[in-house]
């Protein structure tokens, strides 16, 4: 491969710190306005894949050693502990709860239980997503 | 807030699923793990079955949505006992896939994949909400593609390409309709819907709505639209096959049940009539394609579409006595399906071959293999006092008594077709000459019949114990005969 792709590489510098930082704000803005764990999920997938596409797989397997396999699984089970917890506590699977705490720098914030769950779907996409975009780029 | 416990048939096996995950490299340990899932799961469903002859129907709302604002989980005797048959059936699979299975397919997600497929199986049978079968099913489905493939080899590849894209446009189907439904009866919450479509009537509109429910859940349990079926169960592992023809069509049979029992049963004239048509079809076809073929895995195969056809009679007649055959049935075809599958699986490895030409005396090597199939032979066709005899006599009177002779006509002598197609099968392969001698046998693995040997046990002792399931299937038929309990059992407090 000799093409030129001094200019994709880049822009993909920058380009993937705003995807990223973007897909972040979604996964947050979740559970009051558009935006939750799937969507901030495929956002921030779509940063790893744009790395992948516009670098080698083995300079990216290098700076992120993630086994996106495993990432799945690790987001599905989160989701469910999040699920599961409240059956011991006397609620019914899945109940959520949610609270206001004075943070230092943020003030007055919500906190709600249902961003633990969202957070276990957007690792579960982005695990996904990128394990199926990188096995078909491995097929020869 | 005990009723947690409803989630768990669904729960725990996705859970054990992903942890298994973690151990890809551990063959053996992921086998031991899932079946103990498995056990535990059949336990539960067992503790809930004896809850709900107790308590009534329970339901779980998940987060403490009420419905009909959010979805839940119900338990009548109905799903229970086919959630309860169901983890039962995949228990012994995996029992089977681990003394015989290969380690290569051990190591590729095997086992997280089956217990991913029970969640949907379980998940289905449980859910209270149309769209949450939607997704349950897609579940299921996901987890049937990658069994389907597992392993291969070409023509599983080539099957896979079908099964995948008539899943695909069914599923498809599947959402249009439940468009539809939302846009005319606003909910879907299962008993929300039944509540309001007897209150507004079920209009030309409405039951439009409900043939295409009909062709989608035709299409997963290959109630005429079978097209499909043959080729995709006959050529996958042998585990997986048994999983299918023992599982897969039932979730369909049960959708289609749940829906036309709950919802969709004020107009019997145009749905059961077109289902009885159906159904009769099914069991020309399935008969046929079951005696004219002589590969042994398409016999088994079309040996689950004809059982399809049998068990949606009893749906088409449409009384208790027919709906109680059925579950009977459906419980019945479960077990001996998966028998019937692991008993050819382990000719075929016997012999190398699944073609009925190459096998012959098998008898005379294996006794404990043949008396099994002979045993699993007269249990699908319905001989006293084996598993398959209270459904069809059930159904068969049911059919007396409604006056619908040509069904009557047709399933039992279907039933005569199954007897014959694998008659053909013992009288080629078990009886004849044997070809290979006592010395060039190939050993049978230690242990491998013992799978089968437990399914033949059940088989048995569903036929003897139907008196003491007969409360249980009594109060599922009720339930599905009376939708009112249903409704009120989940509605009740907001009415």
């Amino acid at each position: 491969m000799n093409i030129n792709d001094v200019i994709l590489k880049t822009v993909s510098k920058a380009v993937v710190l705003i995807i990223l930082t973007f897909g972040i704000y979604l996964f947050f803005s979740g559970h009051n306005q558009p935006g939750g764990g799937f969507i901030g999920g495929l956002v921030i997938a779509s940063a790893f894949v744009l790395m992948f596409l516009s670098y080698d797989s083995e300079t990216v397997s290098e700076a992120l050693p993630i086994d996106f396999k495993k990432l799945s699984g690790l987001g599905v089970l989160l989701a469910m502990t999040s699920g599961i917890a409240p059956m011991f506590l006397g609620g019914a699977f899945l109940s959520q709860s949610f609270g206001y705490f004075d943070l230092p720098i943020f003030g007055k914030t919500e906190l709600a239980t249902v961003t633990i769950f969202e957070a276990g779907i957007a690792l579960t996409v982005i695990g996904v997503v990128v394990n199926i975009i990188l096995s078909i780029s491995e097929d020869e | 807030m005990m009723n947690n416990i409803l989630v768990l048939p669904m729960l725990l096996p996705i859970i054990v699923g992903v942890l298994l995950i973690f151990l890809r490299t551990y063959g053996r340990i992921q086998a031991w793990i899932s079946l103990i899932a498995m056990a535990l799961t059949a336990g539960i469903s067992g503790y809930l079955l004896q809850k709900v002859q107790t308590d009534g129907i329970i339901r779980l709302d998940f987060g403490g949505w009420e419905p009909p604002f959010g979805i839940l989980f119900v338990a009548d005797s109905f799903a229970v006992l086919l959630v309860l048959t169901s983890s039962i059936i995949t228990a012994i699979c995996l029992s089977y896939a681990l003394i015989s299975t290969s380690k290569e397919l051990q190591t590729m997600y095997f086992y997280p994949t089956v217990l991913f497929l029970i969640a949907g199986v379980n998940g289905s049978f449980l859910t209270g909400d149309l769209f949450n079968l939607f997704v349950c099913f897609e579940v299921m489905l996901l987890s049937s593609y990658v069994l389907l493939t597992l392993g291969n080899s070409k023509r599983q590849l080539r099957e896979a390409i079908k099964y995948v894209s008539i899943n695909i446009v069914s599923s498809w189907f599947f959402l249009v309709a439940l468009a539809f439904l939302y846009g005319a009866i606003g909910t879907l919450n299962m008993a929300h819907l039944a509540d309001r479509v007897a209150e507004v009537g079920q209009t030309p509109l409405l039951t439009t709505i409900s043939i295409v429910f009909l062709i989608v859940f035709s299409l997963k349990a290959g109630l005429l639209l079978y097209f499909w079926l043959p080729g995709s169960y006959s050529s996958p592992p042998i585990v997986t096959s048994a999983l299918f023809g023992a599982l897969l069509t039932k979730v369909g049979i049960y959708a289609l049940f749940r829906v036309f029992s709950l919802i969709f049963h004020h107009q019997p004239e145009i749905t059961h009539t077109v289902i009885g048509i159906m159904a009769a079809l099914t069991l020309i076809g399935g008969s046929l394609g079951a005696i004219s073929f002589n590969d042994l895995r398409s016999i088994a195969a079309y040996n689950v579409v004809v059982a399809v056809g049998f068990i949606l009679v009893g749906l088409a007649i449409a009384t208790p006595a027919a709906i109680e055959g059925s579950i009977y049935y459906i419980i019945h075809d479960m077990v001996a399906k998966a028998l019937l599958f692991l008993l050819i699986g382990t000719m075929i490895t016997l012999s190398g071959t699944s073609k009925m030409a190459g096998m012959s005396g098998l008898m005379k090597n294996y006794p404990l293999l043949g008396w099994s199939f002979f045993i699993a032979m007269l249990s699908l066709a319905g001989i006293p006092p084996l598993s398959g005899f209270i459904g069809k006599v059930l159904i068969s009177s049911a059919a007396i008594d409604n006056g619908s002779y040509v069904l009557l006509a047709l399933s039992l002598l279907s039933s005569i077709f199954v007897l014959y197609s694998l008659l053909r099968v013992f009288k080629n392969c078990f009886w004849g000459e044997t070809i290979v001698s006592k010395e060039e046998q190939l050993p049978l693995r230690r242990g491998v019949l013992i799978p089968c040997l437990v399914l033949v046990g059940l088989t048995i002792l569903i036929g003897l114990g139907t008196e003491i399931m007969s409360p249980y299937v009594t109060d599922a038929a009720e339930t599905l005969v009376n939708p009112s309990v249903y409704i009120d059992a989940v509605l009740g407090k907001i009415q």
